[in-house]
């Protein structure tokens, strides 16, 4: 099975944060990715949402707004894209994402088409 | 010989749970069983053959593999999968009479109960499955329209399937976290069954032995003693227990402390007692075996007035720094009332005012403390805002008789 584990956190936090607090949250994430180095299949960080883009096509005109999709107190991030066993062995590897501490991770499972 | 009806209630669970392992899928699994429990009643008119429960679970398995093996292409691949299960399964002959049907019980409440389920989905789920209520039986019980609680049921099984949430018993290292979830689960089911707040009383009642029996199974089948489920069964044997006293023949709630304690299931108390004080010599004590214990001083009195108050407050004391709950902490001052006097436990009860002034039973409480304490206006303002507050009948009821019975004594003067 194939899951997509989406990072969300105040994106404040890590720009507020001290130097020193960057480099040993950059460690964590550096060891979790070498921990499941088998499982992950993908994986990035994202710029901040100020500098999103929704576009949406709507009677065949395309419009585009500056912005995140929604406005929340919590913000996409990164993700991985990993494979596991079963939802309960995504989820561990979801609690070992450094920022599950601080945000929350959404597991979705892929869809496959056959 | 049992009835068919009988072994639908003794092993529909125990039939469903090693068939969804056999098949891997909760739906097939179901209607297989469906089927074989219609066959049954077909086959068996002139004979019942010498393992019922083994000749239902071979039929339901045959006839399940022989559905999916007419699917179309696109459940080929669930087939393959359902196939080698199969072949790993014991049986090498589907219609043997003697299989005796593994239990898998314990994947099952594991898999109902998974925290990636939404609580009340875990609930539909347990009872539908494991106890083998029908849909209509566990809408009925919630209150909830049928085709509301099918919608719950086809989405919890929708989501273990896409999700790929497992069908197994979790790792050690998990285990204590998940089984606390399960406990959860089986106390909304006795909850949901003993607060009795609308609907039908037969159903209700059925929820409180179902959650009895589910925390019975739990505990045959679970290797090592877990103190807080011994802690939650004996809680809900003491709470069950004293059902008989708590609403008087015309349907009207009765206080703990004018039941007629006769009227108590006095056998099923004892078991509930003898299992917390084995349970208390385990260690110490969780939430579940505090609120037990609590149970059993309540339910050692043969009279209101000779209630151990001091032993209750205490044991709530307990409970409150495990549990800070408002809640808890309102029923910590009401044993605190009657063990050290009302004045102290109206300080208490009044700081909990943030957080429950919106609760009916804080205004309750604190009305009958008011009017402990000789404060009569003060008191019948509060059992006003109750009754305003309360949504059962029975309870709003109780509380209109309370306020009647305050006036009438003041007319009195007494």
């Amino acid at each position: 099975m194939e899951y997509l584990l989406l990072i969300y956190e105040d994106e404040k936090r890590w720009a507020n944060m001290q130097q020193a607090e960057q480099e040993s949250e950059m460690a964590g994430y550096r060891a979790f990715g070498k921990e499941f180095a088998a499982g992950i299949k993908a994986g990035k960080a994202l710029q901040p949402t100020s500098t999103a883009t929704s576009v949406r096509v709507r009677n065949g005109k395309r419009l585009s707004t500056d912005g995140p999709f929604a406005e929340t107190r919590e913000q996409l991030g990164g993700f991985y894209l990993v494979e596991a066993r079963d939802l309960d062995e995504a989820i561990a590897m979801a609690a070992k994402i450094p920022s599950a501490k601080a945000g929350s991770i959404e597991v979705r499972p892929i869809m496959t088409f056959s | 010989m049992t009835s068919l009806d009988e072994l639908y209630r003794a092993e529909w669970g125990h039939l469903l749970a090693a068939l969804i392992r056999v098949l891997g899928d909760f739906d097939v699994a179901e209607d297989a069983l469906q089927d074989a429990f219609a066959a049954a009643v077909v086959d068996w008119k002139d004979s019942v053959p010498r393992n019922p429960a083994g000749w239902l679970y071979s039929t339901a398995r045959h006839r399940a593999l022989d559905r999916l093996r007419r699917r179309t292409k696109f459940e080929e691949k669930r087939m393959a999968i359902a196939e080698a299960m199969a072949s790993t399964s014991p049986a090498p002959d589907p219609l043997e009479e003697d299989d005796i049907v593994p239990d898998e019980r314990l994947r099952l409440i594991f898999t109902c109960c998974h925290p990636a389920l939404a609580a009340e989905a875990q609930v539909a789920l347990t009872l539908r499955t494991l106890c083998g209520l029908t849909t209509e039986e566990v809408a009925r019980a919630f209150l909830v329209p049928i085709a509301t609680m099918a919608q719950r049921l086809v989405r919890a099984k929708g989501k273990i399937r896409a999700a790929a949430i497992p069908y197994r018993v979790p790792e050690p290292g998990d285990l204590p976290e998940r089984l606390t979830e399960v406990l959860a689960v089986l106390y909304l089911v006795f909850n949901e069954g003993y607060a009795a707040s609308t609907g039908d009383a037969l159903v209700r009642r059925e929820l409180c032995a179902e959650a009895i029996r589910l925390a019975r199974l739990l505990r045959a089948l679970l290797h090592e003693p877990e103190p807080e489920l011994d802690g939650l069964l004996a809680l809900m044997l003491l709470h069950d227990g004293r059902r008989g006293g708590r609403v008087d023949e015309h349907g009207e709630l009765v206080l703990l402390a004018d039941q007629d304690r006769t009227r108590w299931d006095h056998v099923q108390l004892e078991e509930g007692r003898a299992l917390v004080r084995a349970t208390l010599r385990l260690g110490p004590p969780g939430p579940f075996t505090l609120e037990a214990a609590i149970a059993a001083v309540h339910s050692e009195a043969e009279h209101a007035d000779e209630t151990d108050w001091p032993q209750i407050a205490a044991l709530y004391e307990r409970l409150y720094v495990l549990h800070p709950a408002p809640v808890v902490g309102l029923n910590r001052a009401v044993a605190v009332s009657y063990a050290h006097g009302p004045a102290t436990a109206l300080s208490l009860v009044d700081a909990l005012a943030e957080p429950l002034a919106g609760f009916h039973l804080w205004h309750s409480a604190r009305a009958d403390l008011l009017r402990r304490l000789d404060r009569r206006e003060e008191a019948v303002a509060a059992y006003e805002r109750a009754c305003e507050l309360a949504t059962n009948d029975v309870e709003r009821r109780f509380l209109a008789r309370r306020v009647t019975e305050l006036g009438n004594k003041g007319v009195r003067g007494d």
